[in-house]
């Protein structure tokens, strides 16, 4: 590989606390050998041909916690190949991938298979997690230390909810001896029954059951309280109300913890719903518009950790039905940062803050050198124009499965080129 | 072409899918249409040929009695080819999608169908596929639209207006399309609507329609000009909403003594079918003087004849 030269970049590093104009040199072996104000034209050797950003942005590759892909088992909604391209047009360099394929990820061989498929197949980096309980079920705990040995980032049982808390301690109990990471969707099953919109006016007008907030606020403060005795690395994937927010903040002093938000969350609000559109079918559901802002507030005074995109690739068959009968979630991988950076343009949350937590935020709670452009790491990046406005149309996107929660929208802000380990696998 | 535009003008949209999609103009034309046919309807030769040439589908994937006969009956008696089909034993349950049945339903050209689901918005994803006009005949406990304007209907006839009256529409709201239909055409007519049930049949916010919500079926009813019992949805119960249905009826049900604090000529409605002995008390529903439940069986084939003709031009 030739050394790669780009100056006059806008460069925001949150880990290395870079933000300033200048650039970035890739070595011969894809690593990062200099970056920030001192590498620009005066710096660089004649002979050297530097690409000039012209002020666009460079960010770090950004982590996405919370990606599901269709494999094993539906590759037909989305395979690592598909997933690694959708992710590359969106700056995505590493994710983590949930454990809900057929069949679930959570014994060693299945590992095996899956890292195998990753590497071959992937662009990206992928980091596996393996689920909390065997076959999801809830009931028996996976072999985190062997699976965790295996190279499992971390363990969620994904779309569902541990629900027995006597489990739940236990599970809490063996994170901690073997350090492993537990990530938790908030929602108790007895309050979300039938749900499938939030609790609230709209349910009511539609006619459908809802899932009220408190369904959320009930597990996070029982994982909370368990966590107080049983210290494990305890993540809550996902938020969704302001009463989540509240309980969170409070708590934050006297326990260690760490929370993320969709994107689908921030963005949009139960109204986006309209006339049934079961590509707002999510969990956990749109709220209320008080709601988001309070998500919104979240991340900006830095209550929540993360943005994650909730990637839930469907195909059209599973989503061409009535609104109950129709699969739960979106595609949202391609569109995670350009759907975020409308939080910037917004004036609602600094760049920085954003980007954060897109990048370093996730890595430090996953603890992977990911996230980062600090010098002698792969070099994982995207080149961003902050400014293009583009739409969100279904028939342009590269994922396999075309359930985005934002058809038709406008956006500012587009990736326009990615690298990984020094190799540019995307450009516009 | 004349009376493609005569529809135009009086009506705004293309299918009945609820309540809260026609304006007051729409509805005011549906119920007096409907008038025409109430006299239709009790002579001897009941048929006309305004729909004569025309195929009207009937797709009902719940069980019904009155809906589908009276639909059936109206389309009938309009001169419709009427064609029901029982979709328990269809092939629906050999896995196809409504969407696929829809779209095969429309290659034969239908003018209209009429559907009912189980799932709410049902109707609104049938009327995204088909070229013809679709009818709601109750999706879910989103709406029921013709069983509202035929309550309407029978409001306006016992008591010339709905304009001011003081209504309560007692029950589990919960499951109830018939409700909820039933709220957003009384509150656009300008009568004044009590909601009563228990918290645990009580939807969400539904207080933002512009009604007011009553646990206490006596303070619901004082000075009430009618009387709207719903039937307890027992199929719909996930999981324990009550205790038992004789405490219901101690609190929910309509007796006699709870009766007496609405205003002394007031009418009791059902929109069938009813659990007597439920929410209901048996002397209650066949007293002649009080309840009108017959009526309302009777006025809602005029009303579905009215919707038939109207959205089928």
């Amino acid at each position: 590989m030739k050394k790669q030269y780009f100056i006059n970049a806008n460069i925001i590093d949150p880990h290395n606390s870079i933000n300033e104009n200048g650039g970035l040199i890739v070595d011969e072996y894809g690593k990062i050998e200099a970056i920030g104000k001192k590498v620009n034209i005066n710096n660089l050797p004649t002979r050297e041909k530097p690409i000039d950003l012209k002020d666009k942005y460079i960010f770090p590759g950004l982590v996405d916690m919370r990606v599901f892909v269709g494999e094993p088992g539906y590759e037909y909604k989305e395979n690592f190949r598909t997933l690694s391209n959708a992710a590359l047009s969106g700056g995505v360099t590493s994710v983590v991938t949930m454990p809900n394929t057929d069949p679930v990820i959570d014994n060693v061989s299945i590992v095996d298979f899956l890292k195998r498929r990753g590497r071959d197949k992937s662009k990206i980096n992928i980091f596996p997690c393996a689920s909390l309980t065997q076959n999801i079920e809830g009931t028996n705990m996976t072999e985190f230390g062997l699976l965790a040995k295996k190279g499992i980032i971390g363990f969620t049982d994904g779309v569902k909810t541990i629900q027995n808390t006597s489990l739940m301690s236990k599970i809490m109990n063996s994170a901690k001896d073997l350090e492993c990471l537990i990530m938790q969707h908030a929602e108790d099953y007895h309050l979300s029954k039938n749900g499938m919109i939030n609790s609230g006016i709209i349910a009511t007008k539609l006619g459908l059951s809802g899932i009220p907030d408190i369904a959320e606020r009930i597990i996070i403060e029982r994982d909370l309280a368990l966590l107080e005795k049983n210290k494990c690395r305890y993540h809550i994937s996902q938020l969704s109300s302001a009463k989540s927010v509240d309980v969170i903040k409070e708590r934050k002093n006297d326990v260690k913890f760490t929370s993320g938000v969709s994107i689908n969350n921030l963005s949009l609000n139960e109204n986006d719903i309209g006339d049934f559109k079961t590509f707002l079918k999510l969990s956990p559901p749109l709220r209320k518009e008080e709601d988001r802002q309070a998500l919104v507030q979240g991340l900006k005074d830095k209550t929540i950790d993360v943005i994650v995109s909730d990637h839930k690739p469907e195909d059209e068959e599973s989503k061409r039905l009535t609104f109950s009968q129709a699969a739960t979630g979106a595609s949202g991988i391609e569109t995670l940062l350009s759907l975020s950076l409308e939080l910037y343009h917004n004036g609602s949350i600094k760049l920085e803050t954003i980007i954060q937590a897109l990048t370093s935020n996730p890595s430090k709670i996953l603890r992977i050198n990911k996230g980062n452009l600090s010098i002698g790491n792969d070099a994982d990046f995207c080149i961003v124009d902050l400014n293009k406005p583009w739409i969100v149309k279904k028939e342009n996107l590269i994922s396999k499965s075309k359930n985005t929660s934002i058809e038709d929208k406008k956006l500012q802000g587009k990736v326009t080129n990615t690298f990984v380990k020094g190799k540019e696998l995307f450009k516009i | 072409m004349a009376i493609k535009s005569d529809k135009a003008i009086k009506i705004s949209q293309k299918h009945l899918l609820g309540i809260q999609d026609l304006s007051i103009n729409d509805v005011n034309y549906i119920l007096n249409e409907s008038q025409k046919f109430i006299k239709l309807n009790q002579s001897k030769n009941k048929r006309l040929n305004v729909l004569t040439g025309k195929t009207q589908i009937n797709l009902f994937f719940e069980p019904s009695t009155r809906t589908q006969s009276s639909f059936e009956l109206a389309g009938k008696r309009l001169g419709a080819d009427v064609m029901s089909i029982n979709m328990s034993n269809s092939a629906i349950k050999k896995g196809e999608t409504l969407i696929d049945t829809a779209m095969t339903l429309n290659a034969m050209h239908p003018d209209i169908i009429v559907i009912r689901h189980q799932d709410s918005g049902a109707c609104n994803l049938l009327s995204q596929k088909v070229n013809c006009a679709v009818l709601n005949a109750g999706d879910g406990r989103r709406e029921h639209p013709t069983q509202a304007l035929l309550d309407a209907l029978t409001i306006i006839n016992r008591k010339k207006k709905i304009e001011g009256l003081k209504i309560a529409i007692c029950g589990d709201i919960l499951h109830s399309r018939v409700a909820r239909s039933n709220i957003y055409l009384l509150t656009m007519l300008g009568a004044d609507v009590n909601i009563v049930a228990p918290t645990n049949l009580m939807p969400k916010e539904i207080e933002k329609f512009g009604v007011n919500t009553f646990t206490d079926m006596k303070k619901a009813l004082k000075d009430c000009d009618i009387v709207m019992m719903l039937r307890l949805q027992n199929e719909r119960m996930t999981s324990s909403f009550l205790s038992s249905n004789r405490e219901y009826y101690e609190y929910y049900g309509l007796t006699p003594d709870k009766l007496d604090h609405a205003k002394p000529d007031a009418i009791i409605m059902h929109p069938g079918p009813m659990n007597r002995g439920i929410e209901i008390d048996t002397r209650l529903a066949d007293d002649i003087n009080k309840s009108v439940i017959k009526e309302q069986v009777e006025l809602g084939v005029a009303v579905r004849m009215a919707c038939l003709k109207i959205f089928c031009e």
